[in-house]
């Protein structure tokens, strides 16, 4: 199988796998991050969302082959120890149920506040409307985008 | 009519030891007594939940560790329930730890997360178990000092006594551990409480926030293999034959073997129906060295299936419940005095049917499930509902002891009702048992959409008679697809509130399973229900409002056992949420619709708000009255609310699984739509404050949203939604150019 090599959370990787392996299960499977959560495999759901190059992708959609050499993100690398704005906002809000989409959540609020910091409450809604929460914290992971906002702003 | 505690006699349910690493270990049980003799191990690391199902650990240093003994699938409980220990225990709540006990139980009964139960039955003996092991803590200090016990407080972890000396909790837990367990221990007046009452952060957040391996699925071992099954794609299909060659040849894969003989055995072991229709067909099983290779490999297999006798459709499933409900042949739940008299002298009678799908339950987290079987352990590990039964069913489908089975909870993404039933649990066994190796089950989200449990298609027909402007006769017909109502359903509102009173239910057998599904059958029910009390209310041209109240009116002082419901508790949310919501004072463009119903033990009235944006109804707000007795946790109980509000309102709008010759017709997220940021309603929360003891949340908000939002459409389009999901019914959301107001 062919190698390929990816730096995940600013650590070079080299993985061995076949090339449609999406990047979510090279994460999960191979690199032991498994904070990058499955949910769908077709990209409905925003549980395996990641950052490539700084946008939130779906890596539950992305072969490997088409994200080598490239620099990727995930809720394991977000920050050093869970002190990133919209992390710290999850908390404060106190956001979760049970916890399974949030990572995709995250990373998903945290890469449309870093190119829009002060979004109207639409903008916040339009962003997030690709991420499922099935326990339906929608109310907390809208507040917790504002209060993120704040903490960026 | 009451909220009914549970005594205990404290000797029965603790035992502590001194741990051989320091401290003290308290074992104690939650809803029934342990064996009396055995004691707690010397070793934390020898935590045996058969023989006490919950343990506090207090270290020599006074720091707390409480071991939370049920299932956490989002309901809260891993927070809520260590709180009411740490109350009694009188510590502080940032310094306990909480951790997920270890399960694997053949002796107790009520280790699961369902029926929002966990912490009304927890209310008394978590709190009892925190007091006495302070007591005794207390009682160490005061032989140390040579004072009275009763001289001593407590405050967060430190004991003092009148001189104003004061110790640790860690300073005296040796000798604690050595005292008489106390038999007469005094629980706090909820005036003092210091923590049941505040606002608590789920206990995993940092966890959850930073991507920490928390859920079945991201449990590892090493050595660990990958499994993927390909089960029928229809239900009422058994495998045929198949051809695994080319997916024996694809990377990774070290294995392709057929299922289904030791599945056989579990309709021996009394597990359900449910799990007698998923063993009916073998499987074929792909193992692999990762989760991709064997889900590509499972996609290259091909199946041959032989159709069993009846290919369910919904259209099929439709006709045989419209049957049931014109048919005669019913099982009646509850009958009071004569319902066809009272049609027979009615000045008017109000018949409706109202009609529900499949859904399925959608757990974030799919079905996923961990098994090493050696020849000494029976290892299994992840998401599961009911530990217990599945331990329980494992050992016995293996023919093996139910001591050899270790099992431990992870955190679960989701339950919902689905994680009840155990069938991937038994899945795994079976693959581990034959390959001999560390196994990881693994559903793809199709495979979860399409061989679930689902809550069940219902129809109810409810028939109304009114004689001189009063409800004389009130009849509800159920058909169901797979099993019917149960338990003091049959008793909820309206029963006591009219004389001649009858529920009557019908089932059809069907190759299709299902299961309970948050608040099952009420999460239906009240929508039927309080949509038809609002087509009463127009029909007897009085107030919705008023007629609810003055019906509950009738069953104050009801000395009917069955009744459980309160009039005055109902009534009580009921005129809050008139309050709250500003019923009937909203400015022009809004249209409102009230429901209230009583489910899982708590009250709950709901108003929703739907608004018209560019000529289409839009549900904008609902306003949420719960009287869930005392609330342990407001912060995460805000977040149950809000989630089964918007889970109902969702479910209601949008839900529909529907089949065509056995097969369902929505596999994944592209073709199943659940409710998205852009479609939620703001919800405002209101929960009545008193001392009553707590009941249920997890359930109780999501029935009566459906039928506030049907009542709310109606007023805002003068049409009447009787089928869900109202999203099928595109020609009913047309908005009036004059709006009528129902």
């Amino acid at each position: 199988m062919p190698k390929y090599d990816i730096k995940v959370n600013g650590v070079s990787k080299s993985v061995d796998v076949a090339e449609d392996t999406p990047l979510l299960w090279v994460l999960r499977d191979h690199l032991d991050l498994v904070g990058t959560k499955y949910g769908c495999g077709i990209a409905q759901c925003g549980a395996c969302t990641v950052h490539l190059g700084g946008n939130a992708v779906r890596s539950c959609s992305l072969p490997i082959v088409s994200v080598a050499g490239q620099e990727i993100t995930t809720i394991e690398g977000l920050s050093e120890d869970g002190n990133h704005p919209v992390q710290v906002a999850w908390k404060e809000v106190d956001v979760p149920q049970c916890g399974y989409c949030q990572a995709g959540q995250i990373m998903t609020a945290s890469a449309f506040l870093d190119k829009n910091p002060n979004p109207t409450s639409d903008e916040i809604k339009t962003a997030m409307h690709g991420n499922i929460c099935r326990c339906a914290s929608y109310i907390r992971i809208h507040r917790a985008v504002e209060v993120a906002a704040t903490k960026i702003g | 009519m009451s909220d009914s505690s549970i005594t205990f006699n404290r000797r029965s349910f603790i035992r502590t030891s001194s741990l051989a690493s320091g401290g003290l270990l308290i074992g104690f049980n939650l809803f029934t007594a342990c064996k009396p003799k055995v004691q707690p191990p010397v070793d934390i690391s020898q935590l045996n939940f058969n023989d006490f199902n919950a343990f506090i650990k207090i270290a020599d240093n006074g720091a707390v560790t409480i071991f939370s003994p049920n299932p956490e699938i989002g309901q809260g409980v891993k927070t809520a329930m260590p709180m009411l220990i740490a109350e009694e225990l009188d510590v502080a709540w940032d310094k306990v730890y909480v951790q997920q006990g270890i399960l694997d139980t053949e002796n107790y009964t009520r280790q699961l997360a369902g029926g929002s139960q966990s912490i009304r039955l927890g209310w008394e003996p978590l709190r009892q178990t925190g007091a006495t092991a302070r007591q005794m803590l207390v009682n160490a200090a005061a032989v140390k000092w040579g004072v009275d016990p009763s001289q001593c407080t407590t405050s967060e972890g430190v004991i003092s006594n009148a001189k104003g000396e004061t110790l640790g909790y860690g300073d005296v837990v040796k000798e604690a551990a050595a005292m008489e367990v106390p038999e007469n221990v005094t629980l706090k007046e909820p005036k003092n409480f210091k923590i049941i009452g505040t606002d608590a952060q789920n206990v995993d957040i940092d966890k959850i926030i930073t991507g920490k391996p928390l859920f079945g699925l991201d449990y590892k071992v090493d050595g660990m293999v990958y499994a993927c099954v390909l089960r029928p794609p229809a239900f009422g299909q058994i495998l045929d034959s198949y051809d695994d060659a080319k997916a024996k040849s694809m990377p990774g894969v070290l294995d392709v073997i057929r299922i289904g003989e030791k599945a056989k055995e579990l309709s021996k072991e009394g597990v359900g129906n449910w799990t007698v229709a998923m063993s009916k067909s073998d499987k074929v099983v792909v193992i692999a060295k990762s989760t991709w290779e064997a889900l590509k490999a499972k996609e290259a297999i091909s199946a041959q299936w032989t159709d069993g006798a009846v290919m369910e459709s919904t259209e099929f499933q439709d006709k045989q419940l419209i049957g049931l409900l014109d048919g005669k042949e019913f099982k009646t739940l509850r009958k009071d005095g004569d319902i066809d008299k009272a049609f027979a002298k009615a000045d008017k009678i109000l018949e409706r049917t109202y009609e529900s799908p499949f859904l399925p339950h959608n757990c974030m987290e799919p079905m996923n499930f961990f098994a090493n079987i050696t020849e000494e352990k029976i290892h299994l590990v992840g998401p599961v509902q009911t530990p217990e039964f599945a331990a329980t069913a494992v050992a016995g489908m293996l023919g093996r002891d139910v001591k050899e089975v270790h099992l431990e909870m992870t955190r679960m993404g989701g339950g919902f009702g689905r994680r009840l039933y155990g069938d991937f649990v038994y899945e795994v066994a079976e693959i581990a048992d034959a390959i001999k190796k560390p196994v990881k089950l693994v559903f793809s989200r199709e495979d979860d959409m399409t061989s679930g449990t689902y809550r069940p298609a219902i129809k109810y027909r409810i028939k109304a008679a009114i004689k001189d402007d009063q409800v004389t006769a009130y009849h509800l017909k159920e058909a169901a697809i797979g099993g019917n109502m149960y338990g003091l359903i049959p008793n909820f509102f309206p029963a006591g509130a009219i004389e001649n009173y009858q529920v009557d239910v019908a089932n059809y057998e069907s190759n299709i399973t299902t299961g309970a599904w948050r608040a099952p059958y009420t999460n239906f029910l009240a929508f039927a229900e309080q949509s038809f009390f609002d087509e009463l209310a127009e029909t007897m041209e009085v107030d919705r409002i008023q007629l609810r109240l003055d019906l509950l009116e009738k069953v104050k002082g009801t000395t009917d056992e069955r009744i459980q419901y309160s009039p005055e508790r109902m009534q009580n949310v009921i005129k809050v949420a008139v309050d709250k919501s500003g019923w009937g004072k909203k400015e022009e463009g809004v249209f409102q619709g009230f429901a209230a119903y009583y489910c899982h033990n708590s009250h709950v009235a709901e108003v929703a708000d739907v608004g018209i944006e560019n000529g289409m109804p839009v549900v904008k707000k609902v306003t949420c009255v719960v009287d869930c007795g005392i609330v342990v946790n407001p912060l995460g109980a805000k977040n149950q609310i809000e989630g089964g509000v918007i889970d109902g309102v969702g479910h209601a709008m949008y839900g529909d699984l529907s089949f065509v010759d056995g097969k369902p017709q929505s596999q994944n997220y592209d073709k199943y739509r659940l409710i998205r940021m852009g479609e939620i309603p703001e919800v405002e929360s209101h929960l009545i404050q008193n001392e009553i003891a707590p009941t249920g949340l997890g359930e109780p908000t999501l029935p009566p949203a459906g039928a506030a939002v049907a009542n709310a459409l109606k007023a805002a389009t003068g049409n009447r939604f009787t089928q869900q999901p109202f999203s099928k019914f595109p020609e009913l959301m047309q908005v009036p150019t004059k709006p009528i107001i129902g």
